[in-house]
């Protein structure tokens, strides 16, 4: 079983941050099929949030086919999340880092590409969704 | 979308003074839906008028599908704790549950002993000497035995230290999750709303400004900065909420469905805090949100 954190800070939305910690958990090894999620009551009662918002969290998590509720039982993984093939990983990182090498050559600081990165992130993703 | 209170140009007059006037508006079922609004908005008078604590001087409400003068009935659906959580000083923890048994007839007692075991009140004990957080924690006990469909809270958490105020949001969402009812709550700390709200109003001078799902509202509104921009050039789906301008520099917080192109702009998402302070601070300004399902009243 795992534990749900909220940073309420991040600005991400509640059930994105749960949806995000079941990946990242799935992605370590941390989850496996078969093991139950907590349910809704044991979320709410320690993060004082919605209930819908844990519904909306797992019901997300339903759709990529990760978990499946058992009624009357609670909430199991059933999926896997595929670690990222790590020569694809290698391929990207060095072709990011040339990326970087000529911003940063052409005078560009940290906080101009991280402005660059978030907007080309948003732009990119924002598409596929609309 | 199927309402549990409905209001139609409703109002509330004081000899002359208006403490609510021409206030329409729909709050869904199912939800936890947060009312906020400055002092004076007609928070507690729309409260006080749902459960039958006030009459209106014109126009109608409609809660539950029944008028809140309708009776016992009407009233026996509805659970409400006014503003400061009120118990009776004088009364021990075990007579208020015997007040509530006595005044109430669908009161679950075993609901209202099993809360007060897990809240680790002494029965015995007067309600005048709990604390704040253990008073509001038996006034909410007392409306969630009633086993209302509809429950209405006026500014619970108020006057609460950060702890209580957790422990008493964290009961309301057990209580929610347990057994599926319809909240509408008032409050200023709209920290606290992000974190059990699912849909939100807000209210300024009896006019809804804003009301939506809150995923929809926080997805749809974006603080733009970048070079100084005239607001008119922005993009027809922008609608311009707040703005600010130095003489190289400009802000906006914009509401929109589509993504913003303009590599112009540094966009950042906006907390509910940023959106609830713009919309307050700009009332009058017409507003019109064109996501599905969000309801936006001029």
């Amino acid at each position: 079983m795992i534990e749900f954190q909220l940073d309420t800070a991040s600005g991400v939305a509640t059930y994105l941050q749960l949806v995000q910690q079941v990946r990242q958990a799935l992605q370590l090894g941390l989850l496996e099929p078969g093991d139950q999620l907590p349910t809704a009551q044991q979320v709410v009662a320690k993060l004082a949030i919605n209930p819908n918002t844990v519904l909306k969290a797992y019901r997300d998590l339903e759709r990529e086919g990760l978990v499946r509720p058992r009624p009357g039982q609670g909430t199991f993984i059933v999926g896997t999340l595929p670690r990222t093939d790590p020569a694809t990983q290698a391929r990207f990182l060095s072709s990011m880092t040339e990326w970087l090498g000529s911003a940063r050559s052409s005078g560009l600081g940290p906080d101009d590409i991280e402005a660059i990165y978030r907007t080309a992130v948003r732009n990119c993703f924002a598409e596929g969704v609309a | 979308m199927t309402a549990i209170i409905e209001t139609n140009e409703l109002g509330k007059q004081y000899g002359r003074k208006w403490a609510l006037r021409d206030c329409t508006l729909a709050i869904p079922e199912g939800k936890v839906v947060g009312l906020v609004g400055p002092n004076g908005a007609g928070k507690t008078t729309l409260l006080h008028l749902a459960v039958g604590l006030l009459r209106a001087s014109v126009g109608s409400i409609t809660v539950l599908g029944g008028r809140p003068d309708d009776g016992p009935a009407q009233l026996a659906k509805i659970g409400f704790v006014a503003q400061d959580t009120p118990t009776y000083a004088r009364l021990s923890v075990a007579k208020h549950l015997r007040m509530g048994a006595y005044l109430h007839k669908g009161w679950d007692n075993e609901l209202a002993k099993h809360r007060i075991d897990q809240l680790d009140l002494d029965p015995r004990q007067k309600a005048g000497s709990l604390s704040g957080g253990q008073r509001a924690q038996l006034a909410l006990t007392l409306a969630v035995a009633t086993r209302p469909e509809l429950l209405l809270l006026d500014e619970p958490v108020a006057s609460l230290d950060p702890l209580a105020r957790r422990e008493f949001l964290q009961s309301l969402m057990e209580i929610v999750a347990n057994d599926g009812v319809s909240v509408l709550l008032s409050s200023h700390l709209v920290a606290d709303l992000e974190r059990v709200c699912d849909y939100l109003i807000i209210l300024i001078a009896s006019h809804v400004q804003l009301s939506g799902e809150m995923t929809e509202l926080l997805g749809s509104h974006w603080r733009l900065t970048g070079p100084r921009r005239d607001p008119a050039s922005l993009p027809s789906d922008q609608e311009v909420i707040e703005e600010s301008h130095t003489d190289k520099q400009s802000t906006f917080l914009v509401c929109t469905n589509q993504p913003i192109l303009d590599p112009a702009w540094a966009v950042k998402p906006v907390t509910l805090e940023d959106l609830v302070l713009a919309y307050m601070s700009n009332p009058r300004r017409p507003v019109h949100v064109r996501a599905a399902g969000l309801g936006v009243v001029r």
